[in-house]
């Protein structure tokens, strides 16, 4: 090859049809977080509804109906078009960013993915206008969901949602994991790649080998509510609890995908700000693809009140699941240990994470406990587990990660003050909504409920909660202003504003299209940090 | 694009050129199909749960409808066409995997044949399955029976379709002269699709008709 550097041609398109047609994988990425940044505030709006609603006993604002719509729909949008895209849009922009890679396997069909987004999105939220929508919870358990008893479109469309929504996620995972092993630079070993790489690998393996069976799942329901079909319907033969097994069997290791990639930001963030390696980073690799492999060992944990389910078996595998989470509790602290800290927001939102998760944790592992479990069932204490869990784990992970990479994305830092009254609030409001609904599980007060006796001891508790949902709200509203006036005129970043280790901070800021003009040699898992510091410590011998 | 890739990976310091994006090993459509073919295997796992799970529940196998035993449902004892229908369809894959030796060899006439017939097995053996079903006596809205039959062989149709389409497509791009012995990865990933959907099938067969 001649000195001379080929550029691809590039016919650049402007402007809004440049975002609808791109196949660029930072574009792609970029599409994905605010898609998931507006469906957040959608699903924040339905969470406000069933906090207000639940601050005092006796129905204020809404029916009852209305109610199982909001709760329905908020768990739905949040797990289905927040959370998991969320991720998928870091793991869209950062994993060639990290392995060094030009762009994704499969480009169009990564815009493929995207796009089924908004889409099925639509068609979700479409219940509302045409007879109200899904209103059975996101589990959708039969044989409440067979059409004898939720009637209308609204759950028919949710299932179209989830297929199309499934559909993209898998296609996601085939481009990630193609990628991943396929489009390596020249010595980025699998065991020099960045964490977060390695979580979004295992959280592709789940995606590819979960997700297909809640689709099955939900065509079985589509069949038993649109064509005559009894799969859940127990009077011709068919089982309702089939359908908690196949969901369950999904929906369980939805969890891990929805937690691993979050724990992936946090690795990278920690040692940033830590100015520490990660500590024992193949012992975090093997935890990673440890909970992967049990994922799918624990979904009955989620039915053992059926009386269908070998409660042993269950129990102890989500006992064990306990344990390569503690190992990476252990690589995070160890990081930080001595370290030489520094707390910016994105740091913040990572021991965020840490102490919020770490509650998530030990409240999941009390529920593995069978009669624990059977006393707790389906009331808030579940709730609360969730909460700490998605929020207090998943959506810290995406704010650390958001501070973090927004440098890199747009080449501005966003404002540090406003992040760091962004992280109070949130940190003060999940605590103040989440914590109280262990209380109100432990009394009693069951989930999916619009009233409650005012009698039963659960009134100040709930406004407590409610106080926090707003808390959060409100505490958003610095973040949208952050984000609004650092895309105006925020701090311009430089290529590498942290001092990071891994490739994303080898290139420019926002990267050029295709990544890398020049890639540094790739010889530990933090090559930016190795070539910072290659003057300071003698050259290795060569063949390392 | 994977031009562009080499391209823009410059030679640095102690590295050769990095001529190695997506040239080692398989090839990212082949692999991007086996992944894909193992979300498919999951589809149909979720599926075949739902089979054994409804039919270990029952008391009887097949169940009985008002209490009494319902003929149509003994479909092991009408297995001549379904058998007919499982010979044709391992016999495609026997000519798709000659087609796909055959462009291995650069060998065009030989590749464009057999594919070509692969795609007539393929469509006869959907027109048999349609014939069979107007010919069961049972619809799926009769109990659980119903409702697994026909959803495990509808969407196994509904597979073969999938890979009839994808057969006209190989079929059109080799009649243009777009597949040679090196530059034929949609045949490969498309036989490994054929033969996955002939593999799902002689589960099924076995499954309904035969366990």
């Amino acid at each position: 090859m001649a000195t001379t550097v080929l550029r691809p041609a590039i016919t650049y398109r402007t402007g809004l049809y440049e975002w609808l047609t791109t196949t660029d994988h930072k574009k792609i990425g970029i599409l994905y977080t605010f898609n998931s940044l507006i469906m957040f505030l959608v699903g924040g709006l339905f969470a406000l509804a069933v906090r207000a609603e639940l601050a005092q006993p006796g129905l204020q604002f809404m029916s009852e109906a209305t109610y199982n719509q909001m709760f329905t729909m908020h768990a739905s949008v949040m797990i289905f078009w927040v959370v998991i895209p969320f991720l998928a849009g870091f793991g869209n922009y950062l994993v060639p960013l990290m392995i060094g890679a030009p762009d994704m396997a499969f480009p169009r069909i990564n815009a493929l993915s995207f796009w089924l987004l908004p889409l099925s999105a639509l068609i979700a939220l479409l219940g509302f206008p045409l007879g109200g929508a899904a209103a059975e919870g996101w589990t959708s358990y039969s044989p409440l969901a067979e059409s004898a008893f939720s009637k209308g479109p609204g759950t028919d469309l949710w299932i179209v949602a989830l297929t199309l929504v499934g559909t993209s996620s898998i296609l996601g995972a085939i481009n990630f994991l193609v990628t991943i092993f396929k489009m390596r630079a020249p010595g980025m070993t699998l065991f020099r790649m960045p964490i977060f790489v390695w979580t979004m690998l295992v959280t592709s393996v789940l995606v590819l080998m979960g997700t297909p069976v809640l689709t099955s799942a939900l065509i079985m329901l589509y069949i038993d509510r649109n064509l005559g079909g009894s799969f859940f319907n127990t009077a011709l033969g068919g089982n309702a609890i089939l359908w908690q097994n196949v969901f369950w069997f999904y929906s369980h290791p939805a969890v891990y995908i929805m937690i691993l990639p979050a724990m992936g930001i946090v690795s990278e963030v920690l040692p940033t700000f830590s100015r520490k390696p990660l500590f024992g980073y193949k012992a975090f690799i093997f935890a990673t693809a440890g909970i992967g492999a049990l994922g799918f060992s624990v979904w009955a944990h989620h039915m053992f009140t059926t009386g269908t389910v070998y409660l042993p078996f269950f129990s102890l595998m989500t006992f064990l699941i306990a344990v390569p989470t503690g190992v990476k509790m252990f690589n995070w602290v160890a990081t930080m240990f001595r370290g030489k800290l520094r707390f910016t927001t994105a740091m913040l939102f990572a021991v965020g994470f840490l102490m919020l998760f770490l509650i998530g944790g030990i409240n999941g592992a009390v529920l593995a406990a069978v009669p624990v479990d059977y006393h707790v069932h389906a009331t808030y204490f579940i709730v609360a587990h969730i909460h700490y869990v998605l929020f207090g784990g998943s959506m810290m992970g995406v704010f650390a990660g958001l501070y973090y990479w927004w440098p890199k994305m747009f080449g501005r830092k966003l404002n540090e003050t406003l992040g760091k009254i962004h992280f109070v609030g949130i940190f003060i409001g999940v605590n103040l909504t989440f914590f109280p609904m262990h209380l109100l599980g432990l009394s009693g007060m069951p989930r999916r409920i619009a009233d409650y006796s005012a009698t039963a001891g659960w009134n100040d508790l709930n406004l407590l909660a409610t106080i926090g949902g707003f808390t959060i709200a409100v505490a958003m509203l610095p973040f949208l202003w952050n984000i609004f006036i650092t895309l105006r005129s925020g701090e311009p970043a430089g290529d590498d504003p942290w001092e990071g280790n891994t490739l994303e901070w080898a290139t420019s800021s926002p990267p050029p299209p295709y990544n890398f003009d020049h890639l540094p040699p790739i010889r530990s898992e933090r090559p930016v940090f190795d070539l910072r510091h290659a003057k300071d410590v003698p050259a290795l011998p060569a063949g390392h | 694009m994977a031009t562009n890739s080499t391209a823009l990976t410059t030679p640095v310091a102690g590295q050769g050129v990095s001529r190695a994006h997506g040239q080692r090993g398989i090839s990212n459509p082949i692999l991007g199909m086996i992944l894909f073919i193992t979300s498919e295997v999951m589809f149909f796992a979720g599926l075949f749960a739902a089979y054994f799970n409804v039919r270990l529940n029952a008391t009887q196998w097949p169940p009985l409808v008002n209490e009494t035993p319902f003929a149509p449902f003994q479909i092991h004892h009408e297995i001549l066409l379904p058998a007919i229908l499982t010979m044709v369809l391992v016999l495609s894959s026997v000519t798709m995997q000659m087609g796909v030796w055959a462009i291995r060899r650069g060998d065009r006439t030989g590749f464009l044949r057999n594919t070509g017939i692969t795609l007539v097995l393929g469509l006869i053996f959907l027109i048999g399955q349609i014939y069979d079903y107007t010919q069961l006596g049972f619809g799926i809205t009769d109990t659980a029976f119903g409702s697994t039959f026909y959803t495990l062989t509808g969407f196994h149709g509904a597979h073969v379709l999938g890979g009839a389409i994808m057969l006209s497509v190989v079929l059109y791009r080799g009649m243009a002269g777009q597949f040679s012995a090196k530059h034929h990865d949609a045949v490969e990933a498309t036989s490994i699709y054929w033969h996955f959907v002939d593999v799902v099938w002689i589960a099924l067969f076995s499954t309904l008709y035969l366990l």
